[in-house]
């Protein structure tokens, strides 16, 4: 279809408006309308144009407006669309304040073969492994296959390329198991062939951007060839553009990108690329001005003109130059084959002097099977680039991971194609040619001489770092910036190796490249991101009473994944307000709290019990069936790891509780101990941590609410004693309650299947004598006991003994996990930090959590001794004032001491107190 | 008491809408009863033998109840698994029996969300790293896996028909994630 | 992303694992019989070799298993040294 016969879009560039046609980039479109000056440059501000046609060129980088502002985007890369907005930019774009409001997601995908690029070498490579019966996935970024077929109107096999390469990707995606991805750029080569794409898959689908993660069989790159710049002055004006874009706008897009054209050429390519651009602008109307060919000792020494090319300048270094008026310059300095992804993939590169370029060397080791096939190896020719698909995948080539054995393997497209071997030596014209390459016309000043034009680095630049005595170019790079941005040095790279290394006189082969890293191109955050945004950024877990929780107005905590009501504030109540009612509930009448996300475990077998007793510091075996028994685990290095209790069911079978955030973490280490080091134990742990719903009610009052509840329990003492648990019914619904307290309060645990959460929850607030309490309720509770929260009050440095429970750890056991730590002379150290609590002396100041606890009333210089800090802080209704619990150093000499916590620029003095702080002796326990 | 014993449970997806369309069927189904089964295998009675299936990643249907491998020496049994009657041992000095195999309820542990239509797959692959081609992963093929952020069971059932197991406390996280998916079929 | 072979459920994404480290460390017979700097040593010592590493891993996300492979430190490259 010509240009003239698509549809017709409108867009606007710096608020101006403009059409465009169906097809267009932005800048196609741009450039039919006569614009050629699109960015100023980030560092110099210099006027930049359009150089590139595709992801290789490094000026064109505008800002789009709308739909949705996104700064910083190749104007080569945009598929033009009705409305579109876009503007220059100088260097650094304007980030959006609002949500992008587009859908970005991800996907897996698996195949026996990935191609990436689908131009005539992977066009025929996928087709041929397809048909061999692979899974085959074909990804190329372009929104039509081909390659540059369209960029350049070549034939292949006698048939006009376009019309070839259709066919071809018509055939492939008819076979089973075949997925062609266009709009997709591979931007990363991971471990073990894992490979991520991008697929853009446009403004109007439910999903705007795609991310592939693909594991493949076997990976074939045909990723193609960039043609690279020569530097010369001035070679950053707009009007100087790669031949080959040059081409492209031409024939792909049907743009004339100016009107009076020079032509400055190395030679190379298929053919002489330049050459038959200059070929193609003159057939579509533009008056080729000159050929400046250096293999015949011709140079561009400069370019003349404001903001734009007028006049190209021709001659030689230090001699007259002639002036030649023109407005487009096309620039052909050789071609770089693209092995971005072939160097991501741990493949070595090596210089291939008959190119002048880098190629695939040694092929990654590890778990990567990749191989580079056509122009991306500097195989420039159409035929020996289908020769090579063909050999690439025709089997026995074909990796043992193909699922399906015999399809029909015909030999397609090309008989005339030679077979595998010749294809390799096919490197076309340039071959010859491009045994002295030109990097840069010489002159007396290089200072515009660019050679990465995105990071505005010149070759003057690059004489200053030698100059400082730089001699790898990854230093080079680092001083200069040279293929920092985000082009990834798709023009500049090579250009900056040669340079450097005819500045340095050393072989750009011995000098090498700077590394290739992902991505290929840009992607943006919201790409990346996907759907794990909002809501779905991370599972939140809930509770089986949850619904009751938010009808009751909670406040939400996160305890690791979990949603914990973390108070129930009453009309008019804030936080302090709510959690002070509700910690007066539990002490002087029943408070309810959701206690269902604590981890449980279910641990059975004959060695159940020596599991448990090699695991937490005190005995569990000689726990009777029936009761509970406290217990701490420590790692090997004798901190504090866990706590909860154990409850012993039968002989052999024990279910033990976790902290919330711990369950996944205790289970693992059970199972750990007890497949690496204890095989021969007999013993097995299950996660039961969602069988049960888990309410615990607590306060004097909580025994006749239970005995309410469940008419068939003896609740007394001394039927039910603390540390004991009983089967029975609670509100009709099978129920295990256990006599446990986390407050120093009589209480209750009560678990009922999970599907009987709610059903329980509403029967114990039925009673219409309970009030429920949140997580910060229980803290304080907990606190005001001295008991620890595991990651709260401890963080990995903490002993048992340093929390004042010398009485948890066992002297009876031969051993247990930690044990040796505990002997050793640091832990016995007197001043090591431990846990006590803290008065403030005034007693309505609340000092903060992770405060420094000094022993001076004023600042010394610093260093400050610190002394250690508050791990938790509270407003207390039952002692009528704040308190704290911190970890300080030789805490239990210190008791009654006065210490001082620095607040901004007050320091608050507080008295060192026993870390249980209510009811010291638990006669409160038993109601 | 009311006079229906199940009369007051609730599953953990009873609020979810599910997804009904042409390519895609999401839905729970609740409170089926299940069974963690740990044993050695080299030492399972016939009767054990003859249920749990020993290649991994597979399940089996045994009578009523699906039996899935977890592990070398964990199954999940969906369904009511019948006890199997002890059986005395020549070799006193070992314990006999239902000893060997330790049983334990996990019914409300995790739902089961079904995902079916010829959408199933690309939906889930959203999520799951697995390769799901029928090849790979067809009927009587069963993983323990990730989907999207939450581990979960995967149950190929019939060709174009997943169950998913998942913890009570992740069902409403993953289905709110599968619904958002569900957009796109 | 490594892909791990599990020797029970097969070949897995990394994300699926937790690291466990370098393997055949065992857990001393008599941690009490032991110096303090050999008991240091046991906690906090680990080689770190480039070239091939004898490493743990945990299959969290799957089957629960330990397992052992020998892992390339510079490739990446993974042989199973746990069987079945």
């Amino acid at each position: 279809m010509t240009r003239r016969d698509r549809e017709v879009l409108s867009f606007t560039f710096d608020g101006r408006p403009y059409e465009g046609r169906q097809g267009d980039t932005l800048a196609a479109a741009l450039l039919a309308n006569g614009v050629r000056r699109v960015a100023t440059s980030v560092t110099l501000g210099r006027p930049r144009g359009i150089f590139g046609a595709w992801t290789e060129d490094p000026t064109a980088v505008v800002q789009i407006d709308r739909p949705f502002p996104e700064p910083m985007v190749q104007a080569t890369t945009i598929p033009l669309h009705d409305g579109l907005a876009a503007s220059s930019l100088a260097g650094r774009g304007r980030l959006s304040p609002d949500p992008d409001p587009a859908r970005y997601d991800a996907t897996h995908a698996h195949c026996d073969v990935l191609v990436v690029g689908a131009g005539p070498a992977g066009l025929t490579a996928a087709l041929n492994a397809a048909r061999a019966g692979a899974r085959v996935i074909l990804a190329d970024d372009r929104p039509e296959v081909g390659g540059s077929l369209p960029d350049t109107g070549e034939p292949v096999e006698g048939r006009p390329g376009v019309e070839w390469a259709r066919a071809a990707a018509g055939s492939y995606v008819a076979l089973p198991d075949t997925r062609l991805l266009t709009r997709t750029s591979v931007v990363g080569y991971y471990d073990h062939n894992y490979l991520v794409a991008v697929e853009r898959r446009g403004e109007r689908a439910v999903t705007r951007e795609r991310v592939w993660r693909i594991r493949a069989g076997r990976v074939v790159l045909a990723t193609g060839a960039h043609e690279r710049p020569i530097a010369f002055a001035g070679n950053d004006l707009p009007g100087v553009m790669l031949a080959s874009a040059a081409r492209a706008y031409v024939n792909r897009y049907g743009v004339v990108p100016g009107r009076r054209a020079a032509v400055f050429t190395t030679g190379g390519g298929s053919g002489d690329a330049a050459h038959d651009a200059a070929r193609d602008l003159a057939a579509a109307g533009v008056e080729i001005a000159e050929i400046v060919d250096a293999r015949q000792g011709g140079l561009v020494t400069g370019v003349r003109g404001d903001g734009e090319v007028r006049a190209v300048l021709i001659g030689r270094p230090g001699g007259p130059a002639r002036e030649v008026e023109a407005d487009l310059l096309l620039v052909s300095g050789g071609w770089n084959p693209v092995v971005h992804l072939f160097a991501q993939a741990g493949g070595e590169l090596r210089y291939d002097d008959r190119i002048a370029a880098f190629v695939p060397g040694r092929p990654p080791e590890g778990g990567q099977s990749v191989q580079v096939i056509g122009a991306a190896r500097g195989v420039f020719t159409t035929a020996g680039c289908v020769a090579e698909g063909l050999a690439a995948t025709s089997p026995p080539d074909l990796p043992s991971t193909v699922t399906r054995s015999s399809r029909e393997s015909r030999v397609p497209v090309d008989a005339s194609a030679p077979g595998d071997a010749p294809a390799r030596e096919d490197a076309g014209p340039s071959g010859e040619a491009g045994a002295q390459p030109l990097w840069l016309v010489p002159a007396d000043d290089y200072t515009t001489h660019f050679v990465d034009l995105q990071r505005d680095v010149t070759v003057a630049d690059l004489q200053g770092a030698t100059s400082a005595g730089l001699r790898s170019v990854e230093h080079v790079k680092r001083y200069t910036t040279a293929g920092t941005a985000h082009d990834q040095g798709k023009t500049s790279g090579t250009l900056t190796s040669a340079v450097i290394a005819h500045l340095l006189g050393v072989d750009v082969g011995a000098l090498g490249t700077t590394t290739f890293r992902a991505p290929y191109v840009p992607v943006s955050f919201a790409t990346l991101a996907g759907r794990d945004r909002g809501a779905l950024h991370d599972p939140v877990r809930v509770t089986a009473m949850h619904d009751r929780h938010v009808e009751r107005n909670a406040v939400f905590e996160n305890v690791g994944q979990w949603k914990r009501p973390r108070y129930y504030p009453l009309p008019g109540e804030d936080m302090e307000a709510a959690v002070l009612r509700e910690c007066r509930a539990v002490r002087e009448a029943a408070g309810v709290l959701d206690a269902s996300t604590l981890g449980k475990i279910d641990v059975r077998g004959p060695d159940a019990a020596e599991l448990l007793d090699r695991l937490y510091t005190n005995m569990i075996s000689t726990l009777k069936v029936g009761a509970i028994r406290y217990g701490v685990m420590c790692r090997a290095d004798g901190m504090v790891f866990d706590d909860g209790t154990v409850i012993r069911l039968a002989p052999d079978h024990f279910l033990v509780t976790t902290t919330t955030g711990n369950a996944a973490a205790v289970l693992d280490w059970m199972e750990e101990w007890l497949q690496t080091e204890w095989p021969d134990l007999r013993a097995r742990c299950t996660s039961v941590t969602e069988q049960w719903a888990t309410v615990a009610l607590a306060g004097p009052g909580s025994r006749a609410v239970l005995a309410a509840l469940a008419p068939a329990l003896a609740v007394d003492a001394e039927s039910f004693p603390f540390m004991t648990w009983r089967d029975t019914e609670v509100a009709g619904i099978e129920a295990r309650v256990c006599r446990i307290s986390f407050s120093g309060e009589l209480a209750y645990e009560i678990n009922v299947s999970w599907w009987y959460g709610q059903a329980l929850w509403d029967a114990v607030l039925a009673t219409g004598t309970v009030t429920p309490y949140g997580t910060e309720a229980m803290h304080v509770l907990r606190a005001e006991k001295g008991y620890p929260i595991i990651g709260q009050d401890t963080d990995g440095t903490v002993t048992p003994a340093d929390l004042g429970m010398d009485w948890i750890v066992s002297k009876k056991k031969p051993d247990f996990v930690g044990k040796r730590s505990h002997a050793r002379a640091d832990t016995a150290r007197p001043d090591r930090r431990r846990l006590v609590g803290l008065l403030p002396e005034d007693p309505d100041v609340l000092l903060p959590e992770g405060g420094q606890v000094i022993s001076t009333g004023h600042l010394p210089p610093p260093p400050v001794p610190m002394l250690g800090h508050v791990t938790s802080s509270y407003r207390s209704a039952a002692l009528g004032r704040t308190f704290a619990l911190a970890l300080v150093a030789g805490g239990g000499n210190r008791l009654g001491d006065r210490l001082y916590v620095p607040v901004n620029d007050t320091l608050i003095p507080v008295t060192v107190a026993h870390h249980v702080l209510y009811d010291p002796e638990s006669t409160r326990r038993d109601g | 008491m009311t006079a229906d014993p199940h009369a007051n449970r609730i599953s953990p997806l009873a609020g979810f809408a599910g997804v009904s369309d042409a390519r895609l069927d999401v839905r729970e189904i609740p409170f089926l009863r299940q069974t963690n089964v740990r044993a050695d295998p080299a030492r399972l009675l016939p009767a054990w033998a003859d249920r749990l299936p020993l290649a991994p990643g597979t399940w089996r249907r045994s009578g009523e109840t699906d039996i899935l491998y977890l592990g070398p020496d964990e199954w999940l049994a969906i369904g009511d698994l019948t006890p199997v009657p002890a059986e005395p041992r020549a070799d006193t000095a070992r314990r006999v029996g239902q000893d060997d195999v330790i049983l334990t309820d996990v019914s409300a542990q995790r739902t089961i969300a079904r995902v079916a239509g010829p959408g199933a797959r690309d939906l889930l692959a959203h999520g799951c790293a697995l390769d799901l081609h029928p090849s790979v992963f067809g009927p009587g093929r069963c993983a323990q896996t990730m989907l999207a952020r939450a581990q979960v069971i995967l149950m190929a059932r019939e060709r174009d028909e997943f169950w998913i197991l998942v913890r009570a406390s992740f069902a409403r996280y993953l289905a709110a994630w599968i619904a958002d998916a569900a957009v796109d079929y | 992303m490594l892909l791990i072979p599990c020797p029970w459920c097969g070949p897995r994404d990394e994300a699926e694992f937790h690291y466990g480290g370098q393997a055949h460390v065992a857990y001393p017979a008599d941690p009490a019989a032991l110096t303090d700097e050999e008991w240091a040593r046991y906690l906090f010592f680990r080689d770190n070799p480039m070239g091939p590493f004898s490493e743990r891993w945990n299959h969290t996300s799957g089957c629960r298993r330990w397992f052992t492979v020998t892992r390339d430190t510079t490739t990446n490259a993974i042989t199973p040294e746990t069987s079945r």
